[in-house]
């Protein structure tokens, strides 16, 4: 059995998926349950203070008794804000301990700004806090979180809800082959055929969300990226043939070909 | 009358009032959320023995969509 284990839980999926950028709840759930996902990133925001009472929870949608739930610190830009939003959320999940941490160096790229995100991580893990964490393809900066003591670690492939693919498959290769935790792309998948690429490079996982929420049909590709991770982790684990550069190789018999019927 | 902070916005209350009270007057009754009072976490079980005071500054949170 290939099992997919973070912080000591098995899960059967390595499809990660997020909650944002849904029309409404119901295309959330539905898009969800076609992905197989089994861990579901949700975000924390401040409520509405005495007005909407009736509003729909996502949680109604999205349960955690049916989902492992990752609240992310998406939007964060210090230490302070990542860490005081996952206490927020451990409160909210009575007392969950899997987390999402990133923390934004820059609105215009949202790239991760690396040493506040190792603070971060390190008050978390502390805290006992279990870590994945979103991270720059830096082999090093990745190999420090592992150190700190996270249970995951999330290169992005390309810029957070860009679907700019994986543009650094060699970093991500030299990632994978550092680490002993799982490695996941997070962010900048676009289509189906890049999970599967990294899938098919060595990566545990993928946790995507633009990619499926602004597809024309979200749930036709979230089922499209359950097959796309299944198929690449498929390839990952029945390894692929050698390449051979401009060198052709018959998969036909070479003797035994008909002959020509024109007379030499 | 005190004054406090509440998710960024200048609330008035006539009187101290415990966080149980808080969640009944802004019909958050029965909502899955957290509070953070002054930077530190109000465990759910301790809502009626934090009194608010003037000047407190509140974060009440919910989960909503995200990546």
């Amino acid at each position: 059995m290939d099992n997919f284990v973070i912080a000591g839980k098995t899960y059967s999926s390595r499809l990660l998926v997020g909650t944002g950028k849904y029309k409404d709840f119901d295309e959330t759930r539905t898009a969800i349950e076609a992905s197989g996902a089994e861990i579901v990133t949700v975000a924390i925001r401040r409520t509405n203070i005495g007005q909407n009472a009736d509003e729909p929870n996502l949680l109604d949608s999205i349960p955690p008794s049916k989902y492992t739930l990752l609240p992310n610190t998406a939007g964060c830009y210090t230490v302070d804000d990542a860490v005081r939003t996952l206490r927020l959320a451990r409160e909210l999940l009575d007392g969950h301990k899997l987390v999402k941490l990133e923390v934004l160096g820059d609105p215009r790229t949202l790239f991760p700004n690396m040493v506040e995100t190792l603070k971060a991580a390190e008050i978390l893990v502390k805290e006992g806090f279990d870590v994945m964490v979103y991270t720059s393809d830096d082999p090093i900066a990745a190999k420090q979180l592992e150190e700190i003591g996270c249970v995951a670690v999330m290169p992005l492939a390309s810029l957070i809800g860009s679907g700019m693919g994986i543009l650094n498959p060699w970093n991500l290769q030299i990632i994978i082959d550092n680490a002993k935790v799982p490695v996941l792309v997070d962010a900048g998948v676009g289509t189906a055929s890049d999970a599967t690429i990294a899938l098919e490079l060595g990566c545990d996982g993928v946790l995507m969300n633009t990619a499926i929420a602004a597809a024309k049909n979200p749930v036709l590709m979230a089922s499209a990226m359950r097959k796309a991770v299944e198929a690449g982790r498929e390839a990952y684990l029945a390894g692929r043939m050698a390449k051979k550069i401009y060198t052709a190789s018959p998969s036909s018999p070479v003797d035994g070909v008909i002959a020509s019927t024109q007379k030499p | 009358m005190i004054q406090l902070t509440v998710n960024g916005e200048v609330r008035q209350f006539d009187e101290s009032i415990n966080i149980t009270q808080f969640i009944e007057l802004n019909n958050l009754t029965g909502k899955r959320i957290a509070i953070e009072r002054n930077g530190e976490i109000v465990p759910r079980s301790q809502y009626a023995d934090h009194y608010l005071a003037e000047g407190d500054c509140l974060e009440v949170v919910v989960a909503v969509g995200g990546g």
